[in-house]
């Protein structure tokens, strides 16, 4: 019998997800609560969290920061990265200091951060924007190179305006590349969300990993994880939907079904 | 006399190499004049510079000495001027992968503010002219490629440009195609009173679209030209030129070539 490939791909995802609970319930059984909780601690705890409106909040709030950390981050990204385009020269300038940004550690940033400003808002916005910008620019900044030199020529030929360029020939151009950006930076974000608010706010995610931490909670802290991944799995979700829709015009091969 | 439409005038064109190791010449003092609602047909091996002297012309490139002049105006520098006074129709068809074919006509009518009403019924006009009707909706990858340079045609065209620049438009095509597709494109340059400069590598297909035939030397220089008419498009008029244009394209550039344009035909 030959099954649907969505229908097989979604099998063998319960399947190994069904395997990995097995694990975990087999592991409850040997180990005390406080270590392993049971599967239907965890599921109990995840659900209450969702139908519990004052804790649905905190993670909606999460998920507000990172939104708007990665809102900001594409926003200053892209600034930076269609002058590098369109003049390289200024690449020697600013390359330099968006690596230099990569290797400093997100957890210095909340540092710097406390130290440097004083809203938790504004800090945590700080961290967000200033650890996932450099992976927005240099993003932007490849699908704008990979712009086709055939398709630009043909475009001039008709001698456009330079915003009229942008929205004909720029902006489709570097729509492939702006999706992938967000899809990688998502979880990066999810991350770093998680440390600046363990470190520096009082609510969101962050702060309740840490409340389970401090009552050694380990159903609470997989329950507040959950609610993370639950959210990077949903945009990631409604990413390739709008994916699959502004790139439908992309040829697939019937063997690649 | 009407002065010309086209003017190159000793225009060079050199190219910084890739290694860095000086400059190499694709243009060299080039001069020629083209009249308005010429065809002309430009030949060449690989390599001889008629994409160069195609994108000088195109304004794309600008020259590194002499003077390019199209209705007396300089292509590159007053590159606005000519908003929908060049149509081109490149060697592959340049669709936008991401419009449908119908919206890639409509591009140089959008990019020239025309009411989107009347970009979509002229773009209509084209496809029905080059028999595309019932493909409006497609993306450029469900399309032959005949279609596409069909599609790519219609584009140059629906900005009823003055002068259309084609650049070997039909090489990727099976020859059927590729003759069915020329004979339509001298049908509507004359139809519509352009001037047009074609280049090809195939003599055939320059002296089947061409009123004039030039043929290039690396670095483009001419080294032929010739003028058809209804005695040299057929029979043994046909076979001289072709004979001569055979002779010339043999030459290595420089062996034996007149210094000035050989005397038209």
């Amino acid at each position: 019998m030959t099954l649907n490939p969505r229908l097989r791909q979604i099998l063998q995802a319960a399947a190994s997800t069904a395997v990995l609970l097995a694990a975990w319930q087999t592991a409850s059984f040997f180990f005390p609560h406080y270590l392993f909780p049971p599967v239907q601690d965890i599921v109990a705890r995840t659900v209450r969290i969702l139908v519990n409106w004052p804790e649905l909040k905190q993670v909606l709030e999460t998920a507000m920061r990172i939104f708007v950390g990665l809102a900001g981050a594409f926003l200053l990204g892209s600034l930076l990265a269609l002058p590098i385009g369109r003049y390289p020269k200024l690449e020697s300038y600013i390359t330099p200091f968006l690596v230099f940004l990569q290797g400093i550690p997100a957890l210095s940033w909340v540092i710097i951060a406390i130290i440097w400003f004083h809203g938790t808002e504004f800090r945590i916005a700080f961290i967000m924007i200033i650890t996932t910008l450099p992976a927005f620019t240099f993003q932007v900044l490849d699908s704008y190179r990979s712009m086709s030199k055939d398709l630009f020529e043909m475009t001039m030929s008709f001698r456009p305006s330079g915003w009229t360029l942008f929205r004909v020939l720029i902006v489709p151009t570097i729509i492939p590349g702006i999706l992938t950006a967000w899809k990688i930076n998502l979880g990066n974000a999810a991350r770093v969300v998680v440390v600046a608010e363990l470190v520096g706010a009082t609510g969101g995610v962050g702060y309740e990993l840490l409340r389970q931490q401090q009552l050694f909670d380990m159903a609470g802290a997989l329950a507040w994880t959950i609610q993370l991944v639950l959210f990077v799995l949903v945009v990631q979700q409604i990413i390739v939907w709008i994916e699959n829709w502004l790139l439908r015009y992309r040829p697939v091969s019937e063997r690649a079904a | 006399m009407a002065d010309p439409l086209i003017r190159f005038r000793d225009v060079t064109k050199e190219f910084n190499r890739p290694d860095g190791a000086g400059t190499f010449t694709a243009v060299d003092r080039l001069s020629f004049t083209i009249e308005k609602g010429e065809i002309v047909a430009v030949l060449g091996k690989t390599g001889c510079g008629k994409s160069t002297m195609f994108n000088l012309l195109a304004g794309l490139i600008e020259p590194t000495s002499g003077k390019v002049e199209v209705t007396g105006h300089d292509p590159f520098r007053e590159f606005n001027f000519f908003r929908g006074k060049i149509g081109i129709v490149f060697q592959n068809d340049r669709l936008m992968p991401w419009r449908t074919a119908i919206d890639n006509v409509v591009l140089g009518l959008e990019i020239l503010d025309t009411k989107q009403t009347e970009a979509d019924t002229v773009a209509r006009r084209w496809f029905s002219r080059l028999g595309l009707s019932g493909h409006e909706n497609d993306y450029p990858h469900a399309l032959s490629g005949g279609m596409r340079q069909r599609v790519s045609i219609a584009r140059a065209f629906a900005v009823e440009p003055d002068i259309l620049l084609c650049d070997e438009p039909f090489s990727s095509l099976d020859e059927m195609t590729a003759r069915d597709l020329r004979a339509e494109f001298v049908r509507l340059v004359k139809q519509a009173g352009k001037t047009a400069v074609f280049i090809t590598h195939h003599i055939n297909e320059a002296m089947d679209v061409g009123d004039r035939i030039m043929v290039f030397h690396r670095p483009a220089r001419i080294a032929y030209e010739a003028r058809m008419d209804a005695a040299s498009r057929e029979g043994s008029g046909r076979q001289a030129v072709q004979d001569e244009i055979l002779k010339v394209l043999s030459l290595e550039a420089g062996e034996g070539m007149p210094a000035a344009p050989a005397a038209v035909i």
